[in-house]
């Protein structure tokens, strides 16, 4: 294994693009950002809610919103940095209207995964960690999200893609493309990756309402126990 | 005899409009809040106590035992802490529970934290999951315009506040203390323990931390006791749990059963492995608890059973494969995993996962040397044990088990790439193009 090149453990996650000085925090973001700092016992808890709203309001993690981080919570610029660059979805660029995101972690990989990154990559013409050049998308080989009963898996602004297939995959990303009306499998009517970060930072956007309650995989158990008349004990039947 | 199939918390998913308030409780939910703020905090205690219900995240430890070691004396705030962190390879439970059901939670908390007189609660959720987040900051905004949240809960003079938290992006932060860390606005990195999080955990202060699953059996033992709660499952792993079978079955799902259900079973009612094929290997819990076999198929899933066969109960997140997978390829991806996700504090996990990606790659394209597998074997005993918390023991979990139950496999790798003796389109659920040289 000697003489092998060296490669930085970090590879891309690098640091926050100082050169691009650009945007569109104002006084309003200030007041939202004071907000969420006042909503914990500590402020600096807000920190990675905070970055959250940086993200929805310049696109990205920008200098200007790690100087307001750390102004509004009294701790120094390399403070916030250091939290921005080690959390993955926190990008250091600036991301797609539509942030796609490809599971290929074992399980999902085995079963397509890695077939669909290929397609979608190739379809799009970016690879993971890219903004293709209109703005539209970026992409990212995401690692497990918690939907294994609907692998492959893939994920559109956060929002779950269930029971992937290359066709749905394409035709999921032409309706993108075209603005039409998209509806996650188990969530809401696609809006942005801007406005779903501005839902993590803490602004609901009033659409908790949308979608089922649950996915076929996830009322399978119910489903054949209410098929066999199978129920959990009734409490009286105990002393 | 209990039945084979026991739903308590999946229940209600079905139901129209299951998240909401209103839904909740027409079917009795909030009712348990009533009940425990009747009785004295020790009294809801020691209740969860008896039940004998244990961490649903993973570790297994006593969850009545964990809140009773909140000093009472210490002056400063206790804080009760939520892990919906879910993020372990193959665990998709959590996200189910609160995407149809959050109310559960929420009802759970506020005894919860009742129970360990704690009157600011979080739950701290992987920023991944857009739609359970917003269904948890509903049921919050609708537990609080309820009166359910606030000051004098329900009249009891009783108050809580609950925060809902999102992540951003790091399976680490499921670890207690990186999580801590994390929801104090840090990089999520573990702490040395002790101090445990029990006497200084949030803001130094007494904490309690626990999964999903756990704080939301709390409502119904509550509501329906201990010795009913025990009369599910076994001995020393009681009561009811959600099971999550994936991969390469007919049906993939959740299963809610009692402790000690075999993968036999849960097979029989999701309609086997996929047709035309047999079972190869599974895991139990996770990516992090070491893999099984075909031989395991009637070992009961509970704390103990799986204990004993050298694995762990760990998430419940049964990932079955079969026979078309290399293990070479799955072992690897799940290392290049735990190389991401490594969060560089410990030298042994940062470097050693690294190390063991390179040499996993080596076997998947077939130009691994002789020998390499002992060098496998030799740098995770470099790693595991060796770190400050489990993410390290739960990557090398994976190599030595699968290297141990398929060795042979490993050695094919000195000669022949995994995709020559596996071709990987065999292993997926759609025609794929074959794969014929080393991914980047």
């Amino acid at each position: 294994m000697s003489g092998h090149e060296f490669q930085s453990f970090f590879g891309e996650s690098g640091e926050v693009d100082m050169s691009d000085t650009t945007t569109s925090i104002d006084e309003a973001t200030m007041s939202e950002l004071r907000d969420l700092a006042g909503r914990y016992p500590q402020p600096r808890s807000a920190l990675l809610p905070m970055l959250h709203l940086v993200q929805s309001v310049d696109g990205r993690i920008s200098p200007a919103g790690i100087e307001a981080c750390a102004e509004v919570l009294g701790i120094t610029t390399a403070q916030v940095s250091g939290v921005a660059t080690f959390y993955t979805m926190y990008r250091r660029r600036p991301g797609g209207k539509h942030h796609v995101g490809v599971c290929t972690t074992a399980l999902c990989a085995v079963m397509g995964g890695d077939a669909l990154l290929e397609r979608v990559s190739e379809k799009l013409g970016i690879g993971p960690d890219e903004t293709t050049p209109d703005g539209t998308f970026s992409l990212e080989r995401i690692e497990c999200n918690a939907a294994c009963d609907f692998a492959p898996v893939m994920m559109v602004n956060w929002e779950f893609m269930d029971n992937m297939t290359p066709q749905k995959a394409e035709q999921l990303l032409d309706d993108l493309a075209a603005g039409r009306e998209v509806h996650s499998t188990r969530g809401a009517t696609i809006t942005s990756w801007r406005e779903a970060e501005r839902v993590l930072a803490g602004f609901p956007d009033g659409r908790a309402d949308e979608g089922p309650s649950a996915g076929r995989a996830s009322l399978l158990g119910k489903s054949i126990a209410d098929a066999n008349g199978w129920t959990a004990p009734k409490p009286e039947e105990q002393k | 005899m209990t039945d084979t199939l026991t739903p308590v918390l999946s229940a209600n998913w079905g139901t129209e409009k299951s998240w909401t308030l209103e839904a909740y409780a027409a079917t009795g939910g909030y009712q348990a809040v009533g009940t425990a703020l009747k009785m004295t905090p020790a009294e809801v205690t020691d209740l969860v106590k008896e039940s004998g219900l244990r961490g649903r995240g993973g570790a297994g430890f006593p969850t009545g035992m964990k809140w009773s070691f909140v000093p009472k004396d210490n002056p400063n705030p206790k804080y009760l802490v939520v892990n919906a962190d879910e993020s372990e390879p193959g665990t998709c439970k959590d996200m189910p529970l609160l995407l149809a059901s959050p109310h559960t939670l929420v009802e759970g908390m506020i005894i919860a934290s009742y129970a360990i007189d704690c009157h600011t609660a979080f739950v701290y959720i992987r920023g991944e999951v857009l739609h359970v987040i917003r269904r948890m900051q509903q049921a919050v905004q609708e537990a609080y315009d309820a009166g359910y949240l606030g000051t004098n809960i329900l009249g009891s003079g009783y108050d809580l506040d609950i925060v809902v938290h999102a992540g951003a992006g790091a399976y680490i932060c499921g670890e207690e203390t990186a999580l801590l860390d994390s929801l104090e606005g840090r990089r999520g990195q573990p702490r040395l323990r002790p101090p445990f999080p029990a006497v200084a955990g949030l803001y130094a202060s007494p904490t309690v931390i626990n999964n999903v699953e756990s704080i939301s059996s709390v409502p119904a033992i509550v509501k329906n006791g201990s010795a009913w709660f025990g009369s599910m499952g076994s001995e020393k792993s009681k009561g009811m749990t959600i099971y999550s079978l994936s991969g390469h079955v007919n049906r993939p799902g959740q299963f809610e059963a009692p402790l000690g259900i075999t993968l036999r079973q849960l097979l029989q009612l999701s309609g086997g492995v996929r047709a035309g094929h047999e079972l190869k290997f599974w895991t139990p819990g996770g990516s992090s608890t070491p893999i099984l076999t075909a031989e395991h198929l009637d070992v009961p899933l509970d704390y103990e059973g799986m204990g004993g066969v050298g694995s762990m109960l760990g998430t419940k997140a049964l990932q079955v494969f079969d026979e078309t997978t290399s293990v070479v390829r799955t072992t690897l991806r799940w290392v290049e995993f735990y190389k991401h996700e490594s969060c560089g504090k410990c030298t042994p996990c940062r470097e050693g996962n690294w190390w063991l990606v390179q040499l996993l790659k080596k076997f998947e394209a077939g130009q691994a040397v002789e020998g390499d597998v002992d060098k496998l074997l030799d740098i995770c005993d470099d790693i595991g044990g060796k770190s400050f918390c489990a993410l390290a023991d739960g990557a090398v979990a994976c190599v030595t088990s699968a290297v141990r139950h398929f060795r042979s496999e490993f050695e094919a790798g000195y000669s022949t790439p995994a995709w020559e003796l596996f071709p990987y389109g065999r292993s997926a659920l759609f025609e794929v193009p074959e794969k014929t040289e080393v991914h980047a």
